[in-house]
């Protein structure tokens, strides 16, 4: 990614030393995340929203369900679309134009999270198999970009979802009839994704902030469900070895826990 | 593991697919390779170090390395648009990231090293096959490398941990998950999950996809040594 924030030597040595030493330049220890920070139903004309801030990272997701075709493969489904912008406003690194490697692969390793624990149960949002059936855009916007986006964003997705109200529907001789009441979109798992960063030498930290981002150079996300599965992983830049990738699973499914609980407290499920 | 596992070619689950590599199969290229593992065809060609336009991209203290992942038109079931898709966008990154971490970059400031990649047909683990055919190409065309990236991937079918999917186990498959590795250096510089795996299946999956890079790696060093010894002993 083009960086226009510069990490000056002083800081990016202080920090690994200070790593090395199991503290952070920011004094946070290693598995903690900065203050996250929940709004729902910020944005009234969606069907369902969620801002969440990490520290100063901040993600807006809105859902909006429409009516649509299927796929040609899966008639009997609903469809979930995830994409994400990264603004223009959000950094002096992101550019206007059509979504970039880096935004595509953020909506995509927050799709293949939902997608493949089928976190939104599509079989009750068909319609009419093979014709219609109701189509769920998850559009994801970092709004200010201060480190870890990928968290951010997938923690906004899933509460966006668990917001979302949408009319009451039944299917009458192959119609769709709408009812008066409201319902929430069938949801069955609460996915998260945990990223890590690491320097040559150093322990795992989660939730890197753009300093350590820029400065430790090896990174991974790894998603995983309520029930402990890891439902996907992607490397980011750099490289580990084995026994680093099994810790940085070991450490992500110790750290999962505290993102789940505030994914069922604000997504208001009763635990399950 | 279990043996009694056959799968829809009839592979046991830890056995890859036939493999055939070749290099310098493009003339205009620096460098290139032609990569099959069954039905999977990929074609590569690296271009560079060279000057890179536009000049602002550059990095005043290393090469930069640009990829494109590509799939032609006929390579799947149904037409693909030549438009590139959000899949190939993701893929030429992750691909990037996978080879670049190889390459002493440092060593040309200021340049670029273009890899083309283009899939001619796609039977599964394209990605895979690409990044095995990368470094072949990039080794190609003299550039000096840390190691020789490998690549497979491995994934969940039918409750089975299995080694190199094709098309057909990949779209039924609970998951896959390609890696790649740095055999010499013993780092991985590429690892994706897609789908659902406890810990133990994981863990059994990266030792299996290990063990599958370890012997791509020794075919991808057979290519190498064939070509390159030919050409010495006409010298002598």
């Amino acid at each position: 990614m083009k960086t226009f924030k510069v990490v000056s030597q002083l800081v990016r040595s202080r920090m690994v030393d200070l790593l090395k030493k199991n503290s952070r330049i920011d004094g946070r220890g290693l598995l903690d995340y900065r203050e996250i920070k929940v709004e729902k139903g910020f944005i009234t004309r969606a069907a369902g929203s969620a801002q969440v801030s990490i520290g100063s990272t901040k993600v807006l997701a809105g859902v909006k369900v429409e009516l649509g075709e299927p796929f040609p493969d899966m008639p009997d489904k609903g469809v979930l679309t995830v994409n994400a912008e990264l603004v223009p406003l959000a950094s002096p690194a992101f550019e206007p134009g059509p979504p970039d490697e880096n935004a595509v692969e953020l909506a995509r390793i927050v799709d293949r999270a939902l997608r493949e624990t089928e976190t939104v149960d599509l079989k009750k949002l068909c319609i009419k198999p093979g014709k219609k059936v109701f189509v769920v855009f998850v559009d994801i916007y970092v709004l200010d970009y201060d480190g870890n986006f990928i968290d951010a964003s997938s923690l906004a997705s899933i509460i966006a979802l668990l917001n979302t109200r949408i009319r009451k529907f039944r299917i009458e001789e192959g119609e769709l009839k709408y009812e008066d009441e409201y319902m929430p979109l069938p949801i069955k798992h609460t996915p998260v994704t945990i990223t890590l960063a690491k320097s040559e030498d150093g322990p795992f930290i989660v939730d890197p902030n753009l300093e350590e981002e820029l400065s430790l150079g090896n990174r991974i996300s790894i998603s995983i469900d309520e029930l402990g599965r890891i439902c996907g992983v992607q490397k980011l830049e750099g490289t580990l070895t084995v026994d680093e990738i099994f810790k940085a699973v070991s450490v992500a499914k110790t750290v999962a826990p505290k993102l789940i609980d505030i994914v069922v407290r604000e997504g208001g499920l009763s635990v399950q | 593991m279990s043996t009694e596992f056959v799968r829809v070619d009839g592979r046991l689950p830890n056995q890859l697919r036939p493999i055939k590599m070749a290099v310098g199969v493009l003339d205009r290229a620096d460098g290139s390779a032609y990569v099959e593992q069954g039905n999977t065809k990929v074609l590569v060609a690296v271009y560079g170090p060279r000057e890179l336009h536009p000049k602002h991209q550059a990095s005043p203290d290393s090469a930069i390395v640009r990829c494109r992942y590509h799939m032609a038109p006929f390579s799947t079931k149904e037409r693909k648009t030549p438009v590139p898709s959000r899949r190939e966008v993701e893929l030429s990154k992750v691909i990037r990231d996978a080879l670049s971490q190889a390459i002493f970059l440092e060593n040309f400031p200021r340049t670029s090293i273009d890899i083309f990649i283009e899939v001619l047909e796609a039977d599964g683990g394209t990605r895979c096959a690409s990044i095995n055919a990368c470094s072949l190409a990039l080794a190609n065309a003299g550039i000096p490398l840390r190691d020789l990236v490998s690549s497979v991937a491995v994934g969940k079918y039918k409750g089975q941990i299995i080694l190199d999917l094709n098309d057909e186990e990949d779209e039924n498959a609970e998951a896959d998950m390609p890696v790649a590795i740095m055999p010499n250096i013993n780092k991985i510089t590429l690892l994706q999950v897609n789908g659902v795996l406890t810990e133990d299946e994981f863990k059994q999956a990266l030792d299996l996809a290990i063990k599958g890079c370890m012997e791509i790696n020794r075919i991808q060093r057979e290519t190498l040594r064939s070509v390159y010894s030919a050409i010495k002993g006409e010298e002598e």
